[in-house]
């Protein structure tokens, strides 16, 4: 595959990840479980929206079509978004939202903390950037797993229930193909599987002060790649969609 | 001449508030990093706070309006990420402005050691009363650059403006 080809397509995913889970985030805006907490939801909502628009103007002046961030945010459909099925899943109650976001964060946390050395200089200022917020909302959730987990007898059976849910989805996060192989060929991305332990061992640091024992899963997610999604994401679209589709190319 | 020029910009810069809290400059909040003189453009770079921050098109809008309003040229924006953006780039004029507007400002050094827990509590004294008796009540605050806290002695609570 062609550098610039996978550049995009990498940038795109990276994009379509915060995008995705920045609107359910910013689902909670207003229906936050207490007034800190819906304050909390969407100001992380609002950075990875902010990741969003990096990855989205940077795949954009790659491609060089005059595409822009707000062509590939509102003018895609669902086969074409490539976020992983982690980031579509349902907000549920609050230890739901806390295990998918202590997953998306720790996973991303690891992440940049490789990317932030990378030959491409636009994913270095990204990450470099992004390593910052992303350490916040890594602490946030960890700290809410650990509140929930070692709760009360009701918050240490949700959360753990939570997590039975949550854990089968971890996989796709180090899935690679064409797109990430062509870029750790070339030296511009990590390859995650080289901090693939230390991303187990921080959830296990967590799991052990949550008082969980051990999280359950039966199955590995995967299709988010390739564009294969859940059913969430073909109702997620409309709503975040309705706007541009309704009155096309409109200003404000 | 274009010293001066440069140096009025500068100066210009320095009267434009930040939208959220006008009590400190974009140029004190670190937000600008290069200005650049053509003969047919004003360029000026900035540094987004964080990735999100909803203000920053009030600065560019801002920025624009005031420069132009004093005739230079065509102002225009450039937007970097690298090197991010950090409170460090703060001084202590500014932490003292944050401080008396009822903001307690970034503690110096952003590299917290803790990483999945942080680690653990620093003291972050009470803007009104100054005292080192306070709470975290959350991470996140009313934007996106600030952290809520309590003061157990005068029981405000307040703004933290947290470091990264």
């Amino acid at each position: 595959m062609d550098i610039n080809e996978a550049l995009i397509k990498y940038c795109l995913r990276l994009g379509d990840d915060a995008m995705i889970l920045g609107h359910r985030l910013s689902e909670l805006c207003s229906n936050g479980p207490y007034l800190e907490e819906d304050i909390a939801m969407t100001n992380i909502s609002l950075d990875l929206f902010g990741q969003t628009r990096m990855m989205y103007t940077t795949a954009g002046e790659i491609e060089g079509k005059g595409r822009t961030e707000d062509d590939f945010a509102y003018k895609r459909l669902e086969p074409e978004f490539q976020n992983v099925l982690l980031v579509e899943q349902p907000n549920g109650h609050f230890g739901n939202t806390m295990a998918r976001q202590m997953v998306f964060s720790v996973f991303y946390y690891h992440l940049f903390t490789e990317l932030k050395g990378s030959s491409n200089e636009k994913l270095a200022a990204f990450a470099a950037k992004s390593l910052k917020e992303t350490t916040y909302h890594m602490r946030h959730a960890c700290e809410w797993i650990v509140r929930l987990g070692d709760g009360t007898e009701e918050s240490h059976w949700k959360v753990q229930d939570a997590l039975n849910e949550i854990w089968s989805y971890r996989h796709e996060l180090f899935e690679k193909d064409e797109v990430e192989e062509t870029l750790i060929e070339n030296g511009i991305i990590p390859d995650s599987a080289s901090f693939k332990p230390a991303f187990d061992s921080s959830l296990q640091e967590v799991l052990d002060r949550a008082t969980i024992v051990e999280v359950t899963e039966g199955w590995k997610a995967t299709g988010g790649r390739r564009g294969h999604h859940s059913e969430h994401l073909g109702h997620i679209l409309p709503i975040f969609q309705s706007i541009p589709r309704t009155y096309p190319n409109s200003k404000w | 001449m274009f010293k001066e020029k440069l140096a009025l910009v500068w100066e210009i810069l320095e009267t434009i508030p930040d939208p959220e809290i006008p009590v400190i400059s974009v140029v004190e909040l670190g937000v600008i990093r290069k200005v650049e003189l053509t003969q047919l453009e004003t360029i000026i770079t900035i540094t987004p706070t964080y990735s999100g921050c909803p203000a920053m098109k009030a600065f560019e809008d801002d920025i624009i309006q005031t420069l132009e309003n004093k005739g230079f040229p065509k102002v225009v924006i450039k937007t970097i990420f690298s090197p991010a953006w950090t409170t460090d780039w703060m001084n202590d004029a500014a932490r003292e402005k944050l401080r008396i507007f009822g903001i307690a400002p970034p503690q110096k050094g952003t590299n917290d050691k803790g990483v999945l827990f942080g680690s653990g509590p620093k003291q972050v004294n009470c803007p009104q009363c100054n005292s080192g008796n306070t709470e975290l009540i959350s991470q996140f605050g009313s934007t996106a650059c600030k952290a809520l806290y309590k003061c157990n002695d005068c029981l405000e609570t307040f703004d933290y403006f947290k470091c990264i």
